[in-house]
């Protein structure tokens, strides 16, 4: 991995919303809303910026590429429809000074987005400043915007902060936008499958693989506490084994010295602890390493399989699976192995529980009369919601905000291996609003990042 | 661990009573070494009867045919079938392991990897752990039959790495394996 860019955040000019603030909220919890109409105004740049930035970037117009990131971005969440750019009224320079209202109400727009984008060359390197406003074109003001400086290649990230200022405005939850995505790019034939660990941004740009695809790998997840940092399995050197990875240095190492399979390995939410599945002469058990202790300690004590182990957000409590009742169901424990409770009754077998961000859910994958589903269930086990159902579909990934679960799907093959695919899918916790994540490759195994740091 | 292995063993033999108590009735479990014979020449026959009746390549939903299936020396198959979800060995399983044991005694500078597999109807966590059940119960009765634990090793792939493509049930009961591979 190259050395991270990123973005300098020199100004950060919050202009404050006038008192009375009356912009039309929008409340995600319910499911199928009308959305709410926005304009997105290409970002200004004015022809000297245009033609340097042109230079660095080989991008025709880079207000407008920011513009569409942000348009994107907001209406992939189904909670926004775009105004065609055809039906403005207003050029951008003059809208984003003083938009005129009824201009954009005419259109039947709600909300206004505009911006400026501005070459700026600091200490002999070439950045990009970027003014944003929101505006409430009912309520005829500004109610929100900032601006930033950065390096011109981190423009995308410029709109994806952008998005998240706006979806944290106007649904008063935080935004995930700014996030990316690992996950398992697949190439090839079913029964030779070549797996590479592949990291996008959140809308599937700036792709890039971190591993040649030489050997078998599995089940990447971010670390939540360092998006730098992550897990997955290696089958290298033919020992399937956990490894960390240092996205920034390269740095790789394997995670303890178990005879053995290690394997379903995930962070704790502080980042400081590992949990996993040790498989060994045919018992699988759940194992946390302490990465700064280099203590590791067995949680699980049953002669069944436990994997597929997920901290509680407070660290307090693991979510599991286990056969030990005769199928896969899902388990809760306290975080040092006592109270191990079952919680999943309904009918069929349940597998990857995941523990929500926000702490109240768990999302896991069920298996009934054929079918796969995800679904969320309270952490006690009651109110189980299946959210989607399908041939073959598993691993859900919460978007750090908790709202949306990001998961793979596998579709049927024919009897001589055709028509088969893996893709990942999301959907909003609402059930609604299921989207084909777009990828360069077939791909499986999605670990959503929490929102970037710098 | 010694009790776990004591308890499995015991299980395996109780299992082997209920295998045999359930397939009584049916030609292909005589006498063990009809059974092969029966199954191979049975499968060999049904490789060329209509689609539809492929579904005779299984017992239950093990796979009892013989596509896909290698030799690790000469008249000594390469691999064992698993039901759903078990890891129980059956009779023709074991059949299997006892002509690889016998051959591996003979050949005691051979070493091998019992490779465990699942179908593609599984998470792939809990497939993994599966693969690893499944060859580990090759190994153990590898071992039950006299090669030392140090010859074998065991390498799960969950369901990674299927040998048929198909989504179907007759596909899914061919990738449900342990297949022993010389490692030397």
């Amino acid at each position: 991995m190259k050395k991270n860019l990123y973005l300098i955040l020199l100004i950060y000019f919050v202009l404050k919303p006038s008192i009375g603030f009356s912009l039309v909220e929008i409340d995600i919890t319910r499911g199928n809303l009308d959305p709410m109409p926005i304009s997105v105004s290409p970002f200004f740049t004015n022809n000297e910026s245009n033609n340097k930035i042109k230079n660095i970037l080989d991008i025709e117009n880079l207000g407008s590429e920011i513009s569409k990131v942000i348009e994107n971005n907001l209406v992939k969440t189904g909670l926004f429809d775009a105004i065609e750019k055809e039906a403005f009224l207003q050029k951008p320079d003059i809208a984003h000074l003083k938009p005129r209202f009824e201009d954009w109400a005419l259109i039947k727009s709600q909300v206004l987005i505009t911006g400026k984008v501005t070459h700026k060359i600091i200490n002999e390197k070439d950045y990009i400043n970027v003014e944003f406003k929101l505006w409430d074109v009912l309520g005829a003001k500004m109610v929100d915007g900032f601006s930033l400086t950065t390096t011109p290649r981190s423009w995308r990230r410029v709109g994806h902060k952008i998005s998240d200022k706006v979806y944290e405005r106007l649904t008063g939850e935080s935004g995930y936008f700014d996030t990316r995505i690992i996950y398992v790019s697949e190439e090839g034939p079913k029964t030779q499958r070549v797996k590479k660990l592949a990291l996008m941004d959140q809308d599937g740009f700036n792709t890039k693989y971190i591993t040649l695809g030489n050997e078998l790998v599995l089940t990447p997840r971010f670390n939540p506490a360092d998006d730098k940092i992550i897990t997955y399995m290696s089958y290298f050197r033919n020992m399937p084994r956990v490894y960390i990875v240092n996205l920034q240095t390269g740095e790789q190492k394997v995670v303890g010295d178990f005879r053995g399979m290690t394997f379903a390995p995930r962070f704790s939410p502080d980042g400081k602890k590992l949990i996993m599945s040790l498989a060994k002469d045919g018992n699988s058990e759940i194992w946390v390493r302490d990465l700064e202790t280099n203590i590791q300690e067995k949680l699980t004590d049953h002669p069944s399989i436990d994997t597929s182990p997920s901290y509680s957000p407070d660290g307090k409590f693991i979510t599991f699976n286990s056969d030990r009742s005769g199928y896969q169901q899902i388990y809760v424990m306290k975080s040092d192995g006592s109270k191990v409770k079952r919680i999943s009754f309904g009918k069929g077998i349940y597998g990857t529980p995941v523990w929500s961000p926000r702490g109240d859910l768990i999302a896991f994958t069920k298996l009934h009369k054929g079918k796969f589903f995800i679904g969320v269930m309270r952490t006690d086990g009651t109110g189980e919601r299946l959210l989607t159902e399908n041939f073959y579909q598993e691993a859900p990934s919460w978007s750090p905000n908790g709202r949306i679960i990001i998961f793979y799907r596998e579709t049927k093959s024919d009897n001589d291996g055709q028509g088969f695919s893996a893709k990942l899918w999301s959907i909003d916790l609402t059930g609604y609003n299921e989207r084909l994540v777009k990828t360069e490759t077939d791909a499986s195994d999605p670990s959503w990042s929490s929102l970037l740091g710098n | 661990m010694n009790l776990n292995k004591i308890l499995k063993n015991v299980f395996l033999v109780v299992m082997f009573g209920l295998i045999v108590t359930a397939c009584a009735t049916k030609k292909s479990v005589k006498t063990t070494d009809s059974t092969t014979s029966t199954t191979t020449k049975a499968a060999e026959t049904e490789k060329a009867v209509p689609i539809e009746k492929l579904g005779a390549l299984m017992q239950g939903d093990v796979y009892i045919g013989s596509d896909t299936v290698g030799e690790l020396a000469s008249g000594v198959p390469d691999r064992v079938f698993f039901a759903t979800n078990e890891i129980i060995l059956t009779t023709a399983s074991r059949e299997t392991l006892r002509k690889q044991a016998a051959w591996l005694r003979q050949n005691p500078d051979v070493t091998v990897v019992v490779e465990g597999h699942a179908d593609e109807r599984g998470t792939r966590e809990y497939n993994l752990a599966l693969g690893e059940r499944r060859a580990n119960a090759a190994k153990d009765y590898l071992m039950t039959y006299g090669v030392s634990s140090d010859r074998i090793k065991v390498l799960s792939y969950g369901k990674e790495r299927p040998v048929d493509s198909g989504s179907n049930p007759l596909s899914w009961s061919k990738n449900r394996r342990s297949v022993t591979v010389k490692a030397n």
